[in-house]
C-alpha cells in the first residue's frame, strides 16, 4: 500500500498554474526521487505536499485527506519538509535547532535517544553543538536541516535538493545519508537536480517537466532513457 | 481638449457641491466644511499610505502646526492670514522634512511610530507653550478675506474649503497620473524595484511626506481661520488616528477614496454623537471605539476601503493615448562588436559563504551572452552584484569603460542598462500602459512641481508613445489591458518591454523564461531572436536549456561560485566538466 | 531654571529611585512589546491598555464592585467562540465547534459566577491580585483571535493600523467601564527603607525586586524551556518553525498572553505610586515603546535598557520641567531614530 498517493495536484501562484495536474506514488519503506530541469515544479510540489503551498486534487496520506490539515499538523503525523532553503534557526545554537525538531512529539521519552542517534549519524553536529546554527558552513546545515527533520520521528521525509550548492564530496555523504535513512525505516521523497545520483539510490523515479510527468519508472530505467539527458541539456534546433 | 466621463463626474460633483448652500440649512454646511478639511488632511494620507506604502498617526499633529503658525503670526504681528498660509506650509514642511529625513532610511514602520510619538509631544507643546495660550488655546483668529470680503459666514467659509479641496484633488489626482506618482507606487513594489528604473527612494519617500504634510497644513490654515479659535485638542494623536481611519475606510488609493472616507467619518460621528450615550446610557466618546471596531472589520475583509466598490459601477477612465509629437531623446549606443560589460575577478561573499568567486568575463555590443550553471551556483548574486543590488566583494565591472562597482542600483539605471526580475515585479492594479511607462522613468525629467499642474504633458505624452512603441514592438497590443490580467507568460514580456521602454544599452533578462509553459518559452524566443536581430544587447541568466542554446552567441557556465567554462552552445554542450556539473556524477 | 539643584545629594537620589521604580515597568513592557513585535510582526499599541485594565480591575475589586473587565471578558469569549465555532464548523469539525461553543458558555458561566459571589466579600489583596489577573490576562489572547489572527499574512502597516484601532476601542470601554477619574491601588508593601543615603519606599523596592524576578523569569522561559525557545524559534524563522511542527498561531496566543500578563501586573505595580485612569495605561505603554524601539524592536536587553533610561529621564524632566516631561520623554525618540537610521543598514521590505 501506497504511504503517499497523489492524484491530479495542481497548483498555482495567482493566475499562474505552477503543477498542471501532477499523480505520484510512494509507497512505504521506498526512496521516491522527483527529478527535472529547473522550473520544473519540483519545489512546488513538495512545498505543496508539506502544506506550504495551497493545491487543488486529492493527495492522501496514510489514507487520511491531506487537504485541510496545516503544515503543522502534517509534521505531527510524520509528513515533514527538509526545504531547499533549509530555514534553520540561525541565531540559536545547533543543540537548540535539533531539540526544537522535537517540538510536536507528544512522547518526549524517545527524545534524547532520538538526540544521540542524530549526534552519532552526524559527528560534526556533535562537534558544533553549541555554536549557532548561522555560522555552519553549507554542507554542515545540510546536515542539521535533515537532523532536525528526524528529530520530528518522521515517517516520510521529503527532501528538497539536499545537494544543492554542496561541493561533490559532501554530495556524496548526503546520498549516503539519505540511504542509510531507509535503512531505519524512515521513507523518502527526493527531490533532486541532480539526476544521476538520485537515481542511483532511489526505487522509483518521476521526471518533471515545466508542472507535468513527463516519465516515470523504475529508478534504474530511467537513469538509461536519453529522453532524461535531453530534459536537462536542451536539444539544439538545425 | 476631450474631457474623460470620469472628469465629467468629478466636475458635475464638485457642482453639486457648490449648490448645496442654497439647499442646506448651516447646521450642515458647518458639518461638510469640516468634511472638506478633513478630507484634505485624507488626500495627504492616500499619497503616503495608499500610493507609497508608508503611514503616519502625526498628521492632524501637522495641521496644528500649520493651524498655530498662521494663528499666532496673525494674532501677534497682525499679518494678512494670506502671508501667513505661507509660513504654516514652510513650518510644517521643514518639520516634515527633519521627521522624514530621520525615520525614511529604515524600515516603514519606524516612520508612523515616530509620528505617534511626535504626535503627543506636539499635543503637549500646543498646550504648553507660552505663546500658544496653553490647553485654553487662542481666540480671535481673524477670517480670510478674499478681495475685500471676509468668509466668515458658514456658506462663504463653506466654498473656500471645497474650492480648495477640489484644486488640491485636481493637483493631487494630476500627480498620481505623472511619471513622479507612478514612481511614488513604484515605492510601494519595494526598494529594489523602484531603484531599478533610477528612481532615488528615499528622496521621493521623503518628498512624499512632506506633500502629505503640506496638504495637513493647508487643512490647518482653514481650520483656525474658519473657526476662529484654535486648543490643543483637535491636533491631538486621536485625531490624528482618525484621518488615517478616513483613509482606510474610503480607501486609501485614490483622490475619491479620501474625500468618501472623511464624509462617511465626519458624517457617521455626527449621528453616533448623540445616539450611542443614549443607547448606553452613559456619557463620553464612545464613537471613536465603534470606529476601532469599524476598520478592524474593513482591514479584515475589505482591506482596499469602499471607493474601489464604488468604482464598480463608475465608468471606465478614458483609453486613448495622448497626442503629441514630442519624442524622448534616445542614447547614442556602442558600435557593434565594441566592450560593453567587463566582469574582472568578481567576487560576492556572505560572512563564511563564497557565492561568487572571481568571475571575469566580457560582453560586446550587440551581443547576447547567456549565464548558466546549476542551481545554488551563484548566478542569481552574481546578476545582484552587476546590477547594483549588492555591492562586489572583490573585483571590478566596468559598462562602456566607467567603473560601476561602488555604483547604486539606481546610477547604474541611469548609465543605461535596464533589467527583468525572476519574480515578476508588475503592477497588476495597472494598465500594460502604465506599467511599461515606469521603465522610462530615467528618460524624462518632470519633478513634482510639474506634475502638480500637468505642465509636463508634451513629455508625458512622448513617453506614453516609447511605452506604446515597445509593447508594439514585442507584441503586446492591448496597452490598456490591466498587467494582473495577463498570463505569466505575457507578464514576462510586459517587463521586457518596460525594460526596453528604458532605451536600454545594456538588457539584463533574470531568467525570463522560469514557469512559462512550452508556446509560452517559444513566443519568448521569437522576441529574444527578433531583439538580436535589431542590435539589442543583452545578458541572460537562464535554467531553461532548449531557450539558451538557442538563442545566445555564448555562453558562461558557472558552478559553485566559479566560471567553470565559456563558450559557443556547441562548445558548452559537448564540455565534458559542464555535462558532469548539470547531470552530477554517479555517487 | 537651576538644573544644579537636580544634583543636589538630598534629591538626585529620590529622583534617581523614583526613575528607576518607574523605568523597571517601562523595561517590563519594552520586552513584552519586542516580544510580540518579534512573533507576530504586530507593533502592538494597545499594550498599554492592559495597564490601566489591571490597575483599575483591582481598584473595582478594592470597592467591593464586579469589574466592567468582566463584561469585556465575557463578551469577547462569545464572539471568539462564534467566530472560533463557525471556522472548525466550515472544516467540517461539526463536534469540535459545539465543543468551542459549550466550553466557552462554561466557562462564562463560571467566571460570572466567580466573580459576582467574590467581588463583594473584598478579599484580602493578593486573592484579589489572583481575580484581577484572571480577568485581564485572558483579553490578550482573544483579542489575537479576533484582531489580528485573521490579518497574520498582512503587511506589518495594516497590523500596526489594527493595533492602533485597538487601543481606541479598549480605551473606550476603559472609560465606559471605570469612568475618567484615576485610582490608586493599594501598597503591596507600607513603609520606608533607607539604603545609605538613599530613601526608598517600600513599594518602589518590591517593583524593582518582581520586574526584575520577571525579567529573569522570562530569560529562563526563553533560554531554558522548550515552549520559550520555539517562541524564539517563530521569530528567527517563522517557516523553519512551522516546518518543525511549531504553530504560529499558537505561538501568537502564548505571546499575547505574555503581553497582557504582564501589562496586567505592570498596572499593579506602579497604580500604588501614580493614580491610573483608563487613558493613562496608553502613554506607559508608550514609554515602553519607546525602550523598544531603542533596542529596535528587536533586542531585548536594549531595549530594557532603554526603557529604564526613559524612567530615569522622565523623573529629572517631571522636577525640573514638569509641564514638558512628555515633550521631552517623546521627543527622545527622534535623536534615537537619527541614531538608529545612522547606524543600521536599511533593509529591503516587500510589503
Amino acid at each position: 500500500m501506497s504511504l503517499l498517493s497523489v492524484q491530479d495536484l495542481h497548483v498555482n501562484y495567482g493566475r499562474v498554474e505552477a503543477l498542471h495536474g501532477v499523480s505520484l506514488e510512494v509507497g512505504a519503506g521506498q526512496i521516491v526521487s522527483v527529478i527535472g530541469p529547473n522550473g520544473a515544479g519540483k519545489t512546488t510540489l513538495l512545498s505543496a505536499l508539506a502544506g506550504v503551498l495551497p493545491s487543488r486534487g486529492t493527495a492522501l496520506y496514510q489514507g487520511e485527506a491531506l487537504s485541510s490539515l496545516s503544515v503543522e499538523e502534517r509534521v505531527r503525523r510524520g509528513l515533514v519538509m527538509v526545504p531547499e532553503k533549509r530555514e534553520l534557526f540561525g541565531s540559536m545554537t545547533v543543540a537548540d535547532n535539533l531539540l526544537l525538531g522535537s517540538y510536536s512529539r507528544r512522547s518526549r521519552s524517545q527524545v534524547g535517544t532520538d538526540l544521540e542517534n542524530i549526534y552519532a549519524r552526524f559527528p560534526r553536529l556533535l562537534e558544533r553543538r553549541k555554536q549557532l546554527a548561522g555560522t555552519l558552513s553549507g554542507g554542515e546545515q545540510q546536515m542539521l536541516a535533515i537532523g532536525r527533520a528526524l528529530m520530528t520521528a518522521p515517517k516520510l521525509l521529503m527532501l528538497d535538493e539536499p545537494s544543492l550548492g554542496l561541493a561533490p564530496i559532501i554530495v556524496r555523504e548526503i546520498f549516503k545519508i539519505v540511504e542509510s535513512l531507509r535503512a531505519s525505516g524512515v521513507t523518502v521523497l527526493l527531490v533532486e537536480q541532480n539526476a544521476r545520483a538520485a537515481l542511483a539510490c532511489s526505487d522509483h523515479g518521476y521526471v518533471l517537466e515545466t508542472g507535468d510527468v513527463k516519465l516515470s519508472g523504475p529508478a534504474q530505467q530511467l537513469a538509461d532513457d536519453p529522453a532524461v539527458t535531453s530534459a536537462y541539456l536542451g536539444s539544439q534546433e538545425s | 481638449m476631450k474631457l474623460g466621463s470620469r472628469t465629467w463626474l468629478a466636475l458635475a460633483f464638485f457642482a453639486v457641491i457648490a449648490l448645496l448652500p442654497f439647499l442646506l440649512p448651516t447646521f450642515y454646511l458647518t458639518l461638510l466644511g469640516n468634511v472638506g478639511i478633513y478630507a484634505l488632511v485624507a488626500l495627504g494620507l492616500v499619497l503616503l499610505t495608499g500610493v507609497a506604502g508608508s503611514t503616519s498617526f502625526g498628521q492632524a499633529a501637522f495641521m496644528g502646526v500649520g493651524a498655530y503658525t498662521s494663528a499666532v503670526l496673525c494674532l501677534r504681528f497682525g499679518l494678512s492670514p494670506w502671508l501667513t498660509l505661507f509660513a504654516a506650509v514652510v513650518v510644517t514642511g521643514v518639520v516634515a522634512l527633519i521627521l522624514g529625513a530621520i525615520t525614511l532610511r529604515m524600515q516603514g514602520h519606524f516612520l508612523p511610530l515616530a509620528t505617534i510619538a511626535w504626535g503627543l509631544s506636539l499635543y503637549y507643546t500646543f498646550g504648553n507653550a507660552p505663546f500658544t495660550g496653553g490647553f485654553t488655546g487662542l481666540t480671535g483668529v481673524p477670517p480670510i478675506s478674499l478681495f475685500g470680503m471676509a468668509l466668515n459666514t458658514p456658506s462663504r467659509f463653506y466654498w473656500l474649503v471645497w474650492a480648495v479641496l477640489a484644486l488640491c484633488a485636481w493637483v493631487t489626482q494630476n500627480l498620481l497620473q505623472s511619471r513622479t506618482g507612478r514612481a511614488m507606487r513604484a515605492l510601494r513594489g519595494g526598494v529594489t524595484v523602484a531603484e531599478s528604473f533610477g528612481v532615488n527612494t528615499y528622496v521621493l519617500r521623503v518628498q512624499t511626506f512632506l506633500l502629505s504634510a503640506v496638504l495637513a497644513a493647508l487643512a490647518g490654515w482653514l481650520y483656525a481661520h474658519g473657526q476662529g479659535f484654535i486648543n490643543p485638542t483637535p491636533f491631538g494623536l486621536s485625531q490624528g488616528i482618525e484621518f488615517l481611519f478616513m483613509a482606510v475606510v474610503g480607501g486609501s488609493g485614490s483622490v475619491g477614496g479620501a474625500i468618501l472616507g472623511a464624509g462617511l467619518i465626519t458624517l457617521l460621528r455626527d449621528q453616533l454623537q448623540n445616539l450611542l450615550p443614549k443607547l448606553l446610557g452613559q456619557s463620553g466618546d464612545f464613537v471613536t471605539p465603534v470606529f476601532g471596531i469599524l476598520v478592524i472589520l474593513m482591514l479584515q475583509v475589505a482591506r482596499e476601503g469602499l471607493w474601489p466598490l464604488l468604482e464598480r459601477i463608475l465608468p471606465r477612465p478614458s483609453q486613448t493615448l495622448m497626442p503629441g509629437t514630442e519624442r524622448l531623446p534616445i542614447h547614442t549606443k556602442p558600435a557593434s562588436g565594441e566592450e560593453l560589460l567587463r566582469l574582472e575577478g568578481v567576487s560576492k561573499h556572505f560572512g563564511g559563504l563564497k557565492a561568487v568567486n572571481g568571475v571575469s568575463f566580457s560582453l560586446n555590443s550587440g551581443e547576447i551572452l547567456g549565464l548558466i550553471g546549476p542551481n545554488g551556483a551563484g548566478k542569481s548574486t552574481l546578476f545582484n552584484v552587476i546590477s547594483g543590488v549588492l555591492p562586489p566583494t572583490a573585483g571590478h565591472i566596468t559598462l562602456r569603460g566607467q567603473d560601476i562597482s561602488r555604483f547604486a542600483s539606481r546610477q547604474i539605471a541611469r548609465l543605461g542598462m535596464a533589467r527583468t526580475f525572476q519574480h515578476v515585479k508588475l503592477f497588476p492594479e495597472m494598465t500594460l500602459l502604465g506599467n511599461a511607462m515606469m521603465g522610462g522613468y530615467t528618460r524624462a525629467h518632470a519633478g513634482v512641481t510639474r506634475s502638480l499642474l500637468h505642465l509636463e504633458r508634451s513629455e508625458e505624452a512622448a513617453l506614453q508613445h516609447a511605452a506604446a512603441e515597445q509593447l508594439t514592438r514585442v507584441g503586446l497590443g492591448d496597452v490598456f489591458e490591466l498587467a494582473g490580467n495577463l498570463p505569466l507568460g505575457q507578464q514576462r514580456i510586459l517587463e521586457i518591454a518596460r525594460a526596453l521602454v528604458a532605451d536600454p544599452t545594456l538588457l539584463l533578462l533574470d531568467e525570463p523564461a522560469a514557469g512559462l509553459r512550452l508556446g509560452e518559452k517559444r513566443e519568448l524566443a521569437a522576441l529574444l531572436r527578433k531583439l538580436q536581430g535589431e542590435g539589442v544587447t543583452i545578458l541572460i541568466v537562464e535554467h531553461d536549456m532548449d531557450l539558451v542554446m538557442n538563442v545566445v552567441d555564448r555562453l558562461v557556465v558557472m558552478n559553485y561560485g566559479e566560471k567553470l567554462a565559456e563558450g559557443t552552445p556547441r562548445e558548452i554542450q559537448q564540455h565534458p566538466a559542464v555535462r558532469e556539473a548539470y547531470l552530477g556524477g554517479a555517487a | 531654571m537651576d538644573l544644579a539643584q537636580l544634583f543636589d545629594p538630598a534629591i538626585f537620589p529620590v529622583l534617581a529611585a523614583d526613575g528607576l521604580t518607574n523605568g523597571a515597568v517601562y523595561a517590563l513592557l519594552s520586552l513584552a512589546l519586542v516580544l510580540v513585535f518579534a512573533v507576530t510582526r504586530v507593533i502592538f499599541v494597545a499594550q498599554g491598555e492592559f495597564v490601566s485594565f489591571g490597575a483599575l480591575t483591582l481598584a473595582s475589586l478594592q470597592l467591593g464592585k464586579v469589574p466592567g473587565t468582566l463584561w469585556l471578558v465575557l463578551a469577547l469569549l462569545a464572539i471568539s467562540a462564534v467566530v472560533e465555532g463557525i471556522s472548525q464548523l466550515r472544516q467540517g469539525q461539526g463536534r469540535r465547534a459545539g465543543m468551542v461553543l459549550l466550553s466557552a458558555l462554561g466557562i462564562s458561566a463560571g467566571l460570572w459566577a466567580l466573580l459576582t459571589w467574590l467581588a463583594p466579600l473584598k478579599l484580602a489583596l493578593p486573592l484579589q491580585v489572583l481575580l484581577t489577573l484572571l480577568l485581564v490576562v485572558p483579553l490578550g489572547p482573544m483579542t489575537y483571535r479576533l484582531t489580528f489572527m485573521p490579518l497574520r499574512e498582512a503587511s506589518t502597516l495594516v497590523l500596526l493600523i489594527a493595533a492602533v484601532s485597538l487601543h481606541l476601542i479598549l480605551s473606550g470601554l476603559g472609560l465606559a467601564f471605570f469612568g475618567a477619574e484615576g485610582s490608586r491601588t493599594p501598597a503591596f508593601a507600607e513603609g520606608q527603607i533607607t539604603l545609605g543615603q538613599v530613601q526608598l519606599s517600600a513599594q518602589s523596592l518590591v517593583t524593582i525586586l518582581v520586574s526584575a524576578v520577571l525579567m529573569l523569569a522570562l530569560y529562563f522561559f526563553f533560554d531554558r524551556t522548550l515552549a520559550g525557545k520555539a517562541l524564539r524559534a517563530t521569530a528567527v524563522n517563522r517557516l523553519g518553525a512551522r516546518l518543525s511542527g511549531i504553530s504560529p498561531v499558537r505561538a501568537g496566543y502564548v505571546s499575547f498572553t505574555l503581553a497582557a500578563a504582564i501589562g496586567a501586573l505592570s498596572g499593579l505595580l506602579i497604580g500604588p505610586s501614580t493614580p491610573l485612569s483608563y487613558d493613562s495605561g496608553f502613554l506607559i505603554g508608550l514609554k515602553g515603546f519607546v525602550g523598544a524601539i531603542v533596542g529596535g524592536l528587536v533586542s531585548y536587553p536594549v531595549a530594557a535598557l532603554g526603557a529604564l533610561l526613559v524612567g530615569l529621564l522622565e523623573s529629572f524632566a517631571s522636577f525640573s520641567f514638569s509641564a514638558w516631561k512628555e515633550v521631552i520623554v517623546f521627543g527622545l525618540i527622534l535623536p534615537v531614530l537619527l541614531w538608529r537610521s545612522l547606524t543600521t543598514r536599511h533593509a529591503e521590505e516587500e510589503e
